[in-house]
């Protein structure tokens, strides 16, 4: 019997996807939204691609910077894999693929210096600016990856301050300071199927994978984030091609911001 | 403390602008957007499917389970910490209620048909949005229904008996009474009703009286939206 995944393999192996596209193609519609959530959170956006939907929203609060780095605010970003977006999700605590999304999520904007982590901080030792990033989806249709990163980003580019007159914050005011993103990490997802290497897998594609290869890329091209997943080894020479055509979609994705 | 004027220019009996889509969400079985004000909600529907932990499967029939839940951006306030509260499991729970009486699940035996709402941004109303997108959600799915659900608070700001509550309005200095209700709109039958404040009895005639109205008003726009995704579509 042919299951969902053979199927998909033996395609792949032929050199063909289910939908028609090539494999360095990635689906559409491919959008961002700005704002969906734009009375409530400081910043906000969706991210479309294909059939997979993701939200993302970023809340400011303030806190006592950490000990080891007295001078400087922080970020925090959670990814809510819920149950709204797929019967293959339960709800309860953040599941593994949840955490490894959003930590996957947070190097590529922590390690890039995105955000000038210096400018968070209010008062040295005393006071700084918490950025949280909440990432939800809502159609879970595969490369869930590169539209977190994605919806990360745009949420961030989206936000305001709000009104701090030193003591509290006045949410309801909103000021027309943004946020010191100084630069904008990308992230692309390759994946390999039947030997083969493909971007934006739809679920039954990313099923059919043994490996994958996330890459973040800063406005200068520079690499500033990996992760590689999936039980099976891949080779150096498949990393070679693999930062080759991450880092051509990257620019793509880009431009989508 | 007298209220002869609304903070946003309405009527005493008119909603918030109000809009409704379903068909929201792919991998669900039925879904729907659905936005009052401020408040937007999205639900999606998945099942009947096989209902754990085991002892809960009923063998007479199917079992609704609603959960409410707001995302952590959606305040106007502090961040929300994910994860359940008691206010949102009391939620889940009197959503649930509010639609279980239009649906027949006994073709379905053992079996449950969850509904999961999310707020992605809140400002007063939150339930009844949450209980109006459910409702199209479960009609987007097909499953049988004896009357969609319509939900909307009523209450009492300063003296004046208004329909549809904001987040400015609950809080009003003078005092204000909010009073969340759902309604069967073809067969007038109340689904939820809660209440937190004082208020007359005649005060309360008066209030559900214009929640009647508005759960009439939001019938329509279900209807439309409904409309809109299935018109010419024949069985």
């Amino acid at each position: 019997m042919i299951t969902g995944k053979e199927y998909v393999k033996d395609l792949v192996k032929r050199g063909i996807r289910d939908d028609g596209r090539d494999f360095s193609e990635f689906r559409q519609p491919l959008k961002v939204e700005y704002g969906i959530s734009g009375k409530a959170a400081e910043g906000s956006a969706q991210v479309t691609i294909g059939d997979t939907v993701v939200i993302a929203g970023v809340k400011l609060e303030t806190g006592t910077p950490y000990p080891d780095t007295p001078d400087e605010g922080t970020l925090m970003v959670n990814v809510e894999l819920t149950p709204l977006s797929s019967p293959e999700y339960e709800s309860g605590p953040p599941v593994i693929d949840a955490i490894e999304l959003a930590r996957v999520v947070d190097r590529g904007i922590r390690e890039s210096h995105s955000l000038n982590f210096g400018k968070l901080c209010i008062e040295a030792e005393k006071k700084m600016w918490i950025v949280c990033v909440d990432i939800y989806t809502i159609n879970a249709a595969g490369n869930l990856f590169d539209a977190c990163a994605l919806a990360a980003l745009a949420a961030l580019k989206d936000a305001r301050f709000p009104a701090f007159d030193g003591e509290k914050i006045d949410y309801r005011t909103r000021t027309e300071t943004p946020l010191p993103l100084e630069r904008l990490p990308v992230a692309c997802t390759v994946w390999r199927v039947s030997g083969k290497l493909l971007v934006d897998p739809t679920r039954d594609e990313e099923l059919a994978s043994d490996a994958r290869l996330t890459v973040a890329f800063d406005d200068d091209g520079n690499i500033c984030a990996m992760q590689k997943g999936g039980n099976s080894p891949v080779s150096e020479q498949e990393v070679d091609s693999i930062v080759d055509i991450s880092s051509q979609k990257a620019g793509m994705l880009r431009e989508v911001l | 403390m007298k209220y002869t004027e609304r903070f946003d220019g309405r009527k005493f009996d008119e909603l918030r602008p109000v809009s409704a889509e379903v068909g929201v969400v792919k991998n669900a079985l039925g879904s729907a957007k659905f936005a009052i004000g401020k408040s937007v909600a999205i639900a999606a529907v998945y099942g009947p499917r096989e209902l754990h932990p085991r002892f809960k499967q009923n063998p007479e029939t199917g079992m609704l389970r609603c959960t409410y839940n707001m995302v952590a951006f959606s305040g106007s306030g502090n961040r929300v910490r994910p994860g359940p509260s008691r206010r949102s499991k009391e939620i889940s729970l009197v959503t649930t209620e509010a639609l279980a009486p239009v649906l027949d699940l006994t073709e379905f035996p053992k079996a449950a048909v969850d509904v999961f709402i999310e707020l992605i941004q809140t400002d007063a109303g939150t339930r009844c949005a949450g209980i109006c997108a459910a409702s199209l959600a479960i009609a987007d799915a097909g499953f049988p229904m004896k009357d969609l659900v319509a939900a909307v608070s009523c209450g009492i700001v300063g003296d004046t008996p208004v329909l549809d509550l904001n987040y400015d309005e609950e809080a009003y200095e003078g005092g204000a009474v909010d009073i969340p209700v759902a309604m069967m709109p073809r067969k007038e039958q109340i689904t939820l009703l809660q209440l937190d404040g004082k208020l007359t009895k005649e005060q309360l005639k008066a209030a559900l009286k214009l929640a009647k109205k508005g759960c009439k008003d939001l019938y329509e726009v279900q209807r439309a939206a409904l409309r809109a995704k299935y018109q010419g579509e024949r069985r």
